[in-house]
């Protein structure tokens, strides 16, 4: 039985806009075990990337707090959560988000610039995860060289180059037809299964939340219901 | 270094714009480069300028002349160690164009108030025994290929000899070299008295008078002191360092050091005006990106160091071509202006000069992009994707 990695305790989000202030998150509790795969649901607005981006050190809550693998982020420094991400979360966006003037090989290699090891070293690790993916032949393409589902795959390798514990993963089937989808899904749940990564999946679309093990519905900022694959 | 390929990769995103930032920057320090050599090459002579050297002139303009017979009297005055004549001659060898400088001199006396200068022993020996002789220096001989034993006609625009030819014949004695880097030898020395006895007019006149003295310090107090004994004469002295006579020569053509000082400004400005639009248009463009940079752990300061890197690289790539391109031409003009303007150089001082310039002017281009980049919050910039 695996510990919890993810403990949210009454969390609560507010933004300012204009004069308004928009609660997007309200007095959320969630826990998520170590190498669960999580599919958060909800519709627009209803907080899903908002709960990604505390997760990932990206945000900071405006009450509660957030502690990932016994570590407060809440009350971390902007240096130290950009540290704690390099070595712990992998980030995998709709878009895929790839350096476009990098061939696939040096986007995987860029988390490993904030390592330690050497350029041999980081080539063969980065070389490692694009195998791992199945892109090792498309190594010096350049992402306008790649296709749609490619892309994605480069950006799964480049968010597991660093081996972290948690992948989060922000509607990463969003852009791409069923079929990619269904790949870029079960490479995700192979990653689950066989390498033991927990992953939390912002989705929209019921048939990706399946391939999850469990799936949260998130609305008006508070957990709705959960469903258990 | 290792975030070398990274800053290299980005710099070539937009391929023409970052080409044209760096022409332009390479234009802004090819100027720089032949500004700088030019200006160095008309101060040539106040930097070279020896603290224990004084120079006399007539008092009202350094065209007229004054009597020969100071030497003697400026000889006396305390303080003074030597003192050496000499006078313009205005003349050119074959070409009317290619003019360079000749000085007829006491050889003995202006060797010695120059010290710099090198001849060899059997040259000094051969030109101070040869009344029509003379030497040349190393730059002049590289010029026109002239040996020791040949004679060559020197056209003077001013001075007709008593044959009602303005075609004087030389002997050359001796090829003379200089200790210091930054001195020329594109200068021709020949014998005061085979001069002044040979010329139809103005006889018994110097142009001016190099004086050495003992003390530096003392350098107001014997100027003043040559100056007051010339007082009442027809024919009163200004006496100055070396460096204030080159100073005041210079002067007559001009402030040049203002004049580069004011163009480079002007074109330094518009290329941080250039560069900085680059840099921001480059940081706006990829904002996303560089929040992504951040998701995956980059700090705040990393990002803004990279940006920065981009920015001094633009620089520093135009710049050293620019610093190049101005280093391979004046090469090439040097050899044609050695007679001219010697000393037409890229020197060390200008190119560390220059290399600081680049990395100075990339920081300040770039200060404000690099500065967006590091406040770029990660959630605002991919919320716009």
């Amino acid at each position: 039985m695996s510990g919890d990695l993810v403990v949210l305790r009454d969390i609560s989000r507010t933004y300012q806009k204009g004069k308004e202030r928009v609660e997007v998150l309200h007095k959320l509790n969630l826990t998520i075990a170590e190498c669960d795969f999580l599919a958060l649901m909800g519709p627009s607005g209803s907080g899903k990337t908002t709960l990604l981006n505390l997760l990932g050190g990206l945000d900071k809550p405006t009450s509660g707090t957030v502690e990932v693998g016994g570590e407060a982020l809440h009350s971390m420094s902007s240096g130290a959560l950009s540290k704690w991400r390099a070595r712990h979360v992998g980030f995998i966006f709709q878009f895929y988000n790839l350096l476009p003037v990098l061939t696939a090989q040096k986007n995987v290699e860029l988390p490993l610039l904030l390592t330690n090891l050497g350029s041999k070293e980081r080539a063969k690790r980065a070389a490692t995860a694009l195998s791992i993916v199945g892109l090792e032949d498309r190594a010096k393409h350049y992402p306008r060289e790649l296709s749609g589902g490619q892309e994605q795959r480069v950006a799964i390798a480049r968010a597991i180059v660093s081996d972290p514990t948690l992948l989060l993963c922000d509607e990463p089937t969003g852009d791409l037809d069923r079929e990619t989808a269904d790949e870029i899904l079960a490479l995700l749940q192979a990653l689950n299964r066989d390498h033991n990564k927990t992953i939390v999946m912002v989705t929209h679309d019921a048939i990706s939340a399946d391939y999850a093990t469990h799936t949260l519905h998130l609305d008006k900022g508070t957990l709705a219901a959960e469903a258990t694959a | 270094m290792k975030y070398f390929y990274l800053v290299w990769k980005s710099i070539w995103r937009k391929k023409v714009r970052t080409i044209l930032t760096v022409l332009s920057v390479l234009v802004a320090f090819l100027l720089y480069g032949l500004l700088s050599a030019f200006n160095q090459a008309f101060r040539g002579g106040v930097d070279i300028a020896n603290a224990s050297r004084l120079v006399t002139i007539d008092k009202i303009s350094l065209i007229n002349p004054v009597p020969a017979s100071y030497q003697q009297k400026i000889r006396a005055v305390p303080g003074v160690k030597q003192v050496a004549m000499s006078n313009w001659f205005g003349g050119y060898y074959q070409d009317k164009k290619a003019q360079f400088a000749q000085f007829p001199v006491n050889p003995e006396t202006y060797l010695e108030v120059y010290p710099e200068l090198i001849l060899p022993d059997d040259q000094k020996e051969k030109w101070f025994s040869t009344r029509d002789s003379a030497i040349v220096g190393r730059d002049l001989v590289n010029i026109y290929g002239w040996k020791i034993g040949d004679r060559i006609p020197i056209h003077s625009e001013i001075w007709t000899n008593e044959s009602g030819s303005q075609v004087w014949d030389f002997e050359i004695a001796g090829i003379f070299d200089t200790d210091d880097p930054r001195g020329s030898t594109a200068l021709m020395l020949f014998h005061y008295k085979y001069f002044d006895e040979g010329r139809a007019f103005a006889k018994g006149n110097v142009g001016w008078y190099v004086v050495t003295i003992d003390d530096p310090g003392r350098a107001a107090e014997i100027a003043n002191a040559i100056d007051t004994q010339f007082a009442n004469s027809p024919n009163q002295t200004k006496t100055s360092t070396e460096a204030a006579f080159a100073e005041s020569f210079l002067k007559q053509f001009g402030n040049i050091a203002l004049i580069v000082r004011l163009i480079l400004t002007a074109v330094f400005f518009t290329i941080l005006l250039v560069a900085g639009n680059t840099m921001a248009q480059s940081v706006r463009e990829r904002l996303s990106e560089l929040a992504v940079l951040k998701t995956l752990g980059f700090v705040n300061g990393g990002v803004m160091g990279i940006v920065l890197a981009e920015s001094i690289l633009v620089m520093l790539l135009g710049g050293l071509i620019g610093l190049g391109s101005a280093w391979l031409l004046l090469v090439m003009l040097a050899k044609q202006t050695a007679a001219v303007l010697p000393g037409l150089m890229l020197s060390n001082e200008a190119l560390v000069t220059g290399v600081l310039l680049m990395v100075l002017a990339g920081i300040v281009a770039g200060v404000f992009p690099a500065l967006r980049a590091m406040r770029l919050t990660i959630v605002e910039a991919l919320a716009r994707t």
